[in-house]
């Protein structure tokens, strides 16, 4: 049987010096260290360099449309709760093309976890801003630079009442290691926003820019996660200095948590009802 | 006996219940029924009927001569009095006025307040009905009481009573049949037939004519141990459903035409990914919004060909309920043989008339999983998700089941393990695989129905829902005309069944195709796919269906 290093297989088409390596490294380490196995976990991603993600581990995989990784994720694991479902997908792939089902899969709460590969730039399709790019960023389609708002993925987590809300920098492998554990274990979606510098389309969120502004929020005693109004004030702390770490967290039901007849098995597994169906075909006949 | 009774009023005047409660009693006294609706995309007012055709046999499609006319407001008997037989009869308040001589006034208002509740004013009417076809209460407490508290079931037939005191009899019609039958919308049998099939998740975003798949679904969720999720829109609706079918329960969207555009970028990862899905389209008017709330067909040609890149895909339009169940059954189980989206097409007029039909039998239907044997990758084998096989099926495992055993998909072009490749030799490795798969599937299709004449002179073509109405059109024209006339109803119509058609083709002197769009969609495909070219054509296209006199008519005429 296959184990935990097993996670790790395939060749990469990244460019080097990419923080989209430190993501994957941090994954595999995560998921090795949490002791699933390959057939456990379900990778899901849209599509963008991030989203290459579930190409290059071995676990299940669905590698699906741009913006769309998450009705798909979410579904699947509606459909077997015993999967670990965690989506590896973009910033445009989440926050512009897959907006709405940002919102709504906030919303739905099924147990899945989300790391954005936030690199603030549209990175396949060769430079062009992102949701997350801030207003000014100059690209090869933004000549006079970006005059559109930034989106605030954390504090919008938080308003549309995310129960797990956090980031990362790729550039902290461990605090990454971190973060991704505890999402993985919150029960409900769970949002990271991971800081990945684009070595190649990204000339202004560097490396060195992102690392003189990062912040660890944990052993932070005077921090408190669950107060939401705190979250939100911290949320919107941007630019000189960021902060790292879970910065909402409130424990409630997930989205299979409501289905009774889902306590004891997955919807997979619940058998044909034959009478059941017959019972119903009777409600029409006279 | 055949009788045709139109019930009309704007939104919000109790001529749904008035309608339903009528055909029920009807059902229940063992007389066949069909119900045909017209309704305007409005919550209040505007001008809405029900038109109920019931006889002691069976009852194809509906009919545009009345026997009479439940007028709840003037416009109803204005609009419809013209389609009035002589000796038939209207009823209306008092408010309503006419000279007409057929024209019953009933105090329906008024009675129902002096029998205590105004609200139950439609029960007078009903019960004045009733009597006039010489029926007792026999039914009515049971009826009203499914759906009202005791007190209201009190205040109705109270005012039930009230109405069958005011009227005479004057139809006879006799006994109804014993037998037992089914009173159902095709929507409701698409839904049974996913329940029957062992469907276990359905996303959808509402959308009118195909809202009511959903809701009878949601109705029954709980005891069916499914999910029913009303997503954001409806690219998340079909991509929930992949997603679910990947991860391995049977899984289903609906949706109409305006839905539909959103999805078709999610058709082709379905295709390329190989991952069973189930759509039923339920077709409107369009383009654009359209016309909301009536009939068409002409999303044909768009879901044939809908989203970008080459995949097989198949379409099966739904000729009436008894063909949406099993079909709907067959079409899970196709899915997931072939692997592939397999899209049910309805149309407004079928999905909201309400039917009586044989009830369905489950021991007709299988349920054929065609999911690899889990056994050989548990003891070692290697799995690959698109082997290359020699009928391009390729072995299907859920993900989760075998240990240590991943199940990779992927909307890229991908190499045997699901994986995203470049390589021009795996890309043509995998088209082939594709198209030999969908190759095999045609080997499977079912021939469209003859109706009429065997040996047909005059052969119609047609699909989907106006298969009722030819039908009892072939039968009007074969009674009075010289010529043999016969048609073909195709339910399967993509990749389109050809034996049957060249066949018929060949001996017929003329052949017509008759259809609910402007252009004529199927005549297209047919000349697409076989050179065969139409005589001449009977379209409607002004969002009402065709009835079964006007098709006997206006083929006569071309
Ligand atoms: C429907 C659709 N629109 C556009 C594209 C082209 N496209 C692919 S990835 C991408 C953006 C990727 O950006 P992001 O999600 O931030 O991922 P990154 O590459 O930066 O990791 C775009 C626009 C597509 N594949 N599909
Ligand atoms: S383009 Fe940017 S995001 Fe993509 S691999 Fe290169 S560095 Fe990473
Ligand atoms: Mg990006």
């Amino acid at each position: 049987m296959a184990d935990i290093h097993d996670f790790k297989t395939f060749e990469t088409a990244w460019c080097p010096g990419c923080g989209d390596f430190s993501i994957l490294e941090s994954l595999e380490g995560t998921l090795a260290e949490l002791g699933l196995k390959p057939h456990e976990v379900l990778i899901v991603g849209g599509i963008g360099q991030a989203a290459k993600t579930p190409q290059y581990l071995n676990a299940n995989g669905f590698a699906g449309l741009h913006g769309r990784a998450l009705p798909p994720a979410a579904a699947a694991k509606i459909a077997n709760h015993n999967l670990k479902v965690i989506i590896n997908t973009g910033d445009g792939d989440s926050y512009g093309e897959g907006g709405n089902h940002f919102i709504h899969n906030i919303r739905r709460n099924v147990d899945m976890t989300h790391f954005v590969h936030n690199n603030q730039i549209y990175g396949l399709t060769k430079g062009q801003s992102s949701p997350t790019s801030d207003i000014g960023h100059v690209t090869d389609f933004t000549p006079d630079g970006v005059i559109n708002q930034a989106l605030n993925p954390i504090l919008t987590a938080i308003a549309l009442g995310a129960g797990f809300v956090a980031r990362a920098f790729s550039g902290d492998k461990d605090h990454l290691k971190e973060m991704m554990k505890e999402a993985i274990n919150y029960n409900g979606y769970a949002l990271v926003d991971i800081l990945q510098p684009c070595v190649s389309f990204n000339k202004v969120n560097t490396f060195a820019w992102y690392k003189k502004r990062v912040y660890k929020l944990t052993g932070d005693e005077s921090y408190n996660p669950n107060d939401k109004i705190g979250a939100m004030t911290k949320a919107l702390e941007w630019g000189d200095k960021i902060p790292l770490g879970i910065i909402y967290k409130e424990e409630k039901k997930s989205y299979t948590d409501h289905f009774e007849f889902l306590r004891e098995s997955t919807l997979l597994e619940i058998p044909y009802d034959k009478k059941l169906i017959q019972s119903l075909i009777e409600e029409f006949v006279q | 006996m055949d009788y045709n009774i139109l019930i009309g009023g704007a939104a919000g005047q109790g001529m749904d219940t008035l309608a339903s409660a009528f055909s029920q009693v009807l059902h229940k006294r063992g007389y066949q029924i069909f119900t045909l609706q017209d309704y305007m995309s409005r919550v209040r007012g505007g001008h809405n009927y029900f038109q109920i055709r019931f006889s002691d046999e069976k009852v194809k499609s509906h009919s545009e001569v009345l026997d009479g006319i439940i007028a709840l407001n003037q416009e109803t008997l204005d609009l419809h009095i013209g389609r009035l037989k002589p000796d038939g009869f209207a009823f209306a308040d008092v408010e309503v006025k006419s000279d007409d001589k057929r024209l019953i006034t009933i105090h329906a208002k008024e009675t129902a307040k002096e029998a205590g509740n105004v609200k139950t004013m439609s029960s007078v009417t009903l019960g004045a009905l009733i009597k006039l076809f010489n029926m007792d209460e026999a039914f009515m407490k049971e009826i009203f009481s499914e759906k009202f508290d005791v007190e209201l079931t009190e205040q109705n037939m109270a005012s039930f009573k009230r109405g069958q005191e005011m009227v005479e009899s004057r139809y006879e019609i006799g006994k109804g049949n014993p037998e037992k039958t089914m009173l159902i919308q095709a929507n409701e049998a698409i839904a049974l037939g996913a329940l029957a099939s062992g469907l276990k998740f359905y996303s959808a975003y509402p959308m009118t004519p195909s809202t009511s798949i959903m809701s009878y679904l949601t109705r029954r969720a709980k005891k069916a141990k499914m999910i029913v999720e009303q997503a954001e829109d409806e690219l998340a609706a079909i991509n929930m459903a992949i997603g679910a079918s990947y991860a391995g329960v049977r899984s289903m969207t609906g949706t109409s035409g305006g839905g539909f555009s959103l999805m078709t970028e999610a058709l082709g990862l379905a295709g390329i990914a190989e991952i069973p899905l189930v759509i039923a389209v339920i077709q409107r008017p369009g383009p654009a919004t359209g016309l909301p709330t009536r009939t068409e067909q002409s999303d044909l040609k768009f879901v044939i060909n809908a989203s970008q890149g080459e995949f097989g895909r198949m379409v099966i339009a739904v000729r009436n309920p008894e063909d949406a169940f099993y079909q709907t059954a067959r079409a899970f189980n196709m899915a997931d043989k072939y692997q592939l989206p397999v899209i049910l097409l309805g149309d407004q007029y079928l999905s909201d008339a309400l039917q009586t039909i044989e009830p369905f039998d489950l021991e007709k239907i299988s349920i054929d999983r065609h999911l690899a044997d889990p056994k050989p990758y548990e003891e070692g084998k290697v799995y690959n998700r698109y082997e290359l096989s020699e009928n391009g099926i390729s072995p299907r495992l859920i993900p989760g089941i075998v240990p240590g055993t991943a199940v990779n998909i992927d909307s890229d072009e991908h190499d045997i393990i699901g994986n995203i490749t470049e390589a021009a030799e795996v890309r043509i490795d995998m088209v082939e695989k594709r198209a030999r798969k969908f190759d095999l599937l045609k080997q499977e299709l079912i021939e469209p129905d003859l109706l009429g004449e065997e040996n047909m002179d005059i052969l119609l073509v047609g699909w989907g829902s106006t298969y009722s109405q030819l039908s009892e059109a072939v039968d009007m024209l074969n009674e009075v005309g010289k010529n043999k006339y016969g048609a073909l109803v195709f339910g399967d119509i993509w990749p389109l069944p050809q034996k049957k058609l060249m066949e018929k083709a060949r001996k017929a002197k003329a052949i017509i195709n008759v259809e609910q769009n402007y252009y004529g969609q199927l005549a297209d495909l047919i000349r697409q796919e076989t050179g065969i070219a139409m005589t001449a054509s009977v379209l409607r296209f002004d969002g009402r269906p065709l009835s079964a006199s006007e098709i006997a008519k206006k083929v006569k005429e071309v």
